[in-house]
């Protein structure tokens, strides 16, 4: 077969984030390109959590509705999960747990294994995953070379129950795992590559208050903070988060922060004070389902036209949704330089599934990041914060700096940073900003900000943004459609759009949320899509459910 | 550096008799003081202000500044703090500022000792929104969004400091400029979280000079280093009933400050690319 999926499912407090990232990393060692969908309810002990593991010789960034393996450790996984279940699947369960399995399913006594072997209840994922290697063909010393990396503590015990889940099984039934050639590459999250192509980017500083999808960064950085000697700060709310890294920009040192639309709500004056004082900042604004609270640990694209538009007053800003592990990766360390140059906040616009799914990441893929930086000032005469230059771009210094005095101010101002209402001043300020957009624009058209995929001549185009790029992408392959992907979303990447779109007689807008946003941001730009496919019901497109709704509106 | 060097260009538009005056007047001999000493050269001084009547100080000094928004000079004050350990901040705020809409960032900087001085223009009214009342005014207050008279009492912002962990808590009057050099200058020395209330007359909307001179006096044997005592001289006056108000540095105690904590990560590593190699080898 050339490709696998594996849905492991228990309750929250199961470790099943961990034991599908095993098993993804037992796939990575055989040369398979991982992608895991993380599906999970808002609360800490209990509810339904599970996790989709799909492998795949070539590249991947979508999950499946079907599953070859179904790892169950309780009743209502089996319950929920069957429909997935095809004639070839196997079924492996804690028949501790589970009390009406599915016919010809294989039960395992996991937690009286657990305890037998004097391990902890969550060893339980040890002896499903011994019993997933043997039924899936994978040796055990690959296993055990896993588990032996993976497991936190109680190392032996852990691999006792796998090996008693291994000779549970007798591993004739069920579809085997042949070695492919997809590079052996880190399996990780987005957020986690947000965070490290922030490090790219000769990140200083983080700060951010916890809100998930987009905590992850702020774990993931948190936690490397010694390794790249890093600033991570999580003050008292999101206004402190927004104003705080303000500061550490004042000061010269790179900052990034984080949220998702209710902190981002609250950060909104601050993008205003951004804009005006030209303090440049990286904002990661990790969308999930909305309004309000929502569907907080699920996704959606919801909040494109927020985030363009968020903060009282017109000012330059940069909007960037990448749409998979290295675009994430790439933009993360272009956005700093980027917001540097240009003095500006730059929007990393991700979502929930972008954020917290692992993908296979290859470096290979995402190494050229564009070197962009600041213009700083060269010590000549009388230091002006906001020197009106030809390109809008004022010369920067920083305090302490003998013989400049940096005054940064949120009112309108003079070139000093003098407050001023001045008419002809204030003009002078706002065609600064105009300036300065007008410099980014043409930067921009260096970049990879547009990108293409699939029939790259076809005359039909699947249009997508942010992690419905995966989805796209394979799908618009297997159809023979031209997939087109606007990755800089403001300013909108017109020329490359346009250039994208060459040939292209019917345009199919693909969007997670209920009203096309991106179908009405291209529409300012005057292009028109055809139908829209949308799904708003805070679930990732599967690629089952994708080609179901094109084959919806191209009969 | 002289006090007189520091002035700019930007008209001064505070109201005649405005207590701001008292306040800026004090503050820049004390910033040329400690640059002409070599104890705080001025490049290394920034001054952080948010919005209100106060804010414009930010305008009237040739130093370093950032001019911010109406509630949130402290965490900009902060971050430029944390970015840089040899910066000396000075952040002001008004009793709107900082008692109001931003309480919560006046609470966690004295809760982390943050190595910032941050100085309350006090004057118990909203000056630029023309006369409504601030979380000090006296309960009785008659203000444009209270006609009938402010119906509950104010806060204590010293014991709000006080009881959040700031490790430097005094009071100043604008009728006062020696008191308030002094204050000042030993708030910026302070190494941690300096707190400052200045009684600052808004001579438009809400004009004290009478009631303050009446009441005021300066703490004298007095140790700030007394937990109790401090406490027992901050509430003499709960800024509404007709007490004696004590003046001065009612409370100092020496702390790690919340800065220590990122020392170490001030230097950049020499090899980011080895780095992140390094870290991404860990997901495999």
């Amino acid at each position: 077969m050339e490709e696998f999926s594996v849905l492991v499912g228990g309750r929250a407090g199961d470790g099943i984030n961990e034991a599908g990232m095993i098993i993804a990393r037992l796939f990575n060692q055989l040369g398979y390109c991982l992608y895991q969908y993380l599906d999970y309810p808002s609360l800490i002990r209990g509810g339904h959590n599970f996790a989709i593991v799909r492998a795949s010789g070539k590249k991947i960034g979508a999950h499946r509705d079907e599953v070859d393996f179904l790892l169950a450790l309780n009743q209502e996984t089996i319950d929920r999960h069957k429909w997935r279940l095809k004639e070839s699947s196997v079924v492996i369960y804690d028949s501790d747990e589970v009390k009406s399995p599915v016919a010809g399913g294989l039960g395992l006594p996991l937690k009286t294994m657990a305890k037998e072997a004097g391990a902890p209840p969550i060893a339980k994922n040890a002896g499903l995953i011994g019993a997933f290697s043997k039924a899936a063909g994978i040796e055990w010393e690959v296993t055990e070379q896993i588990l032996r990396k993976e497991i936190p503590q109680s190392v032996d015990e852990n691999l006792e129950v796998a090996r008693r889940g291994r000779d549970g099984i007798d591993g004739d039934d069920g579809p085997k795992v042949e070695m492919r050639s997809y590079p052996c590459c880190p399996v990780i999250t987005g957020n986690e590559l947000i965070g490290l192509g922030l490090l790219r980017g000769g990140l200083d500083a983080y700060v951010a208050y916890p809100m998930t999808p987009s905590s992850g960064v702020l774990h993931f950085l948190a936690k490397v903070a010694d390794e790249f000697s890093i600033k991570v700060v999580h003050p008292e709310n999101e206004i402190a988060v927004i104003l705080m890294a303000q500061g550490f920009a004042y000061a010269g040192k790179r900052a990034a922060l984080g949220t998702s639309g209710g902190g981002f709500c609250l950060m909104t004056e601050g993008m205003s004070l951004a804009g005006m004082a030209e303090m440049p900042l990286v904002v990661v604004v990790s969308m999930r389902a909305g309004p309000s609270t929502g569907v907080p640990t699920y996704s959606a694209q919801s909040d494109l036209h927020f985030v363009m538009n968020a903060g009282q007053g017109e000012f330059t800003r940069l909007v960037i949704a990448p749409g998979d592990a290295e675009q994430a990766f790439y933009w993360s360390a272009t956005s700093l330089g980027l917001a540097w140059k240009y003095q500006i906040p730059a929007i990393l616009l991700s979502d929930k599934t972008l954020s917290e799914t692992a993908y296979s990441f290859n470096l290979e893929e995402a190494r050229d990041v564009p070197e962009i930086g600041p213009v700083h000032w060269d010590g000549d005469g009388e230091y002006r914060r906001y020197d009106r230059t030809l390109d809008g771009i004022s010369p920067l210094a920083f305090p302490p700096r003998p013989g400049a005095v940096v005054k940064a101010n949120g009112y309108a101002h003079l070139e000093s940073g003098i407050t001023t209402e001045d008419a002809g001043e204030v003009k002078a300020v706002q065609d600064k900003s105009l300036l300065k957009e007008k410099s980014l624009i043409e930067e921009l058209e260096s970049l990879p900000a547009v990108k293409t995929y699939g029939s790259k001549d076809a005359s039909t185009a699947l249009l997508c943004w942010g992690s419905n790029k995966g989805v796209c992408a394979e799908v618009g392959e297997k159809f023979g459609l031209r997939v087109v992907q606007p990755v800089v979303l403001n300013p909108f990447p017109t020329p490359q759009f346009e250039k994208a779109l060459q040939g292209v007689e019917r345009m199919i807008c693909v969007e997670t949320n209920s009203t096309g946003q991106l179908a009405r941001l291209i529409r300012c730009c005057r292009f028109e899509a055809d139908d829209l496919i949308l799904k708003y019901d805070a679930r990732p497109f599967s690629v089952d459910d994708l080609e179901k709704r094109l084959l919806e509106v191209t009969r | 550096m002289k006090t007189k060097d520091l002035g700019t260009k930007a008209p001064i538009t505070w109201c005649p008799g405005c207590g701001n005056f008292a306040i800026l007047n004090a503050i820049k001999p004390v910033i040329a003081t400690l640059d002409e000493e070599g104890v705080v050269p001025l490049e290394n001084v920034v001054l952080v202000s948010g919005i209100g009547c106060h804010a414009k100080i930010a305008d009237y000094v040739n130093a370093n500044s950032f001019y911010s928004i109406h509630g949130r000079p402290i965490p900009v004050a902060t971050g430029i703090k944390l970015a840089n350990p040899d910066l000396t901040v000075i952040c002001f705020s008004g009793d709107g500022d900082s008692y109001a809409e931003g309480l919560d960032h006046l609470i966690f900087a004295a809760k982390r000792n943050v190595d910032i001085t941050t100085i309350i223009h006090d004057n118990r009214v909203y000056g630029l929104t023309t006369g409504q009342y601030t979380p000090t005014s006296p309960s009785g207050f008659v203000g444009r969004s209270t006609p009938e008279g402010l119906k509950v009492p104010p806060i204590n912002p010293l014991e709000i400091v006080f009881a959040s962990g700031g490790t430097f808590v005094a009071r100043g009057y604008s009728h006062g400029i020696e008191l308030l050099k002094d204050v000042f200058r030993e708030a910026i020395l302070h190494r941690g979280f300096s707190f400052v209330d200045v009684l600052q007359v808004c001579a438009t909307f809400f004009n004290l000079y009478e009631y303050y001179n009446e009441r005021v006096y300066t703490l004298e044997d007095h140790d700030p280093l007394d937990r109790v005592k401090a406490e027992e001289k901050m509430r003499e006056w709960d800024y509404n009933s007709d007490g004696s108000i004590p003046l001065g540095i009612f409370y100092r105690e020496e702390a790690s400050t919340f800065g220590d904590n990122f020392t170490k990560y001030n230097s950049k590593i020499s090899d980011l690319d080895g780095a992140i190699r390094k870290t991404l080898e860990s997901y495999i």
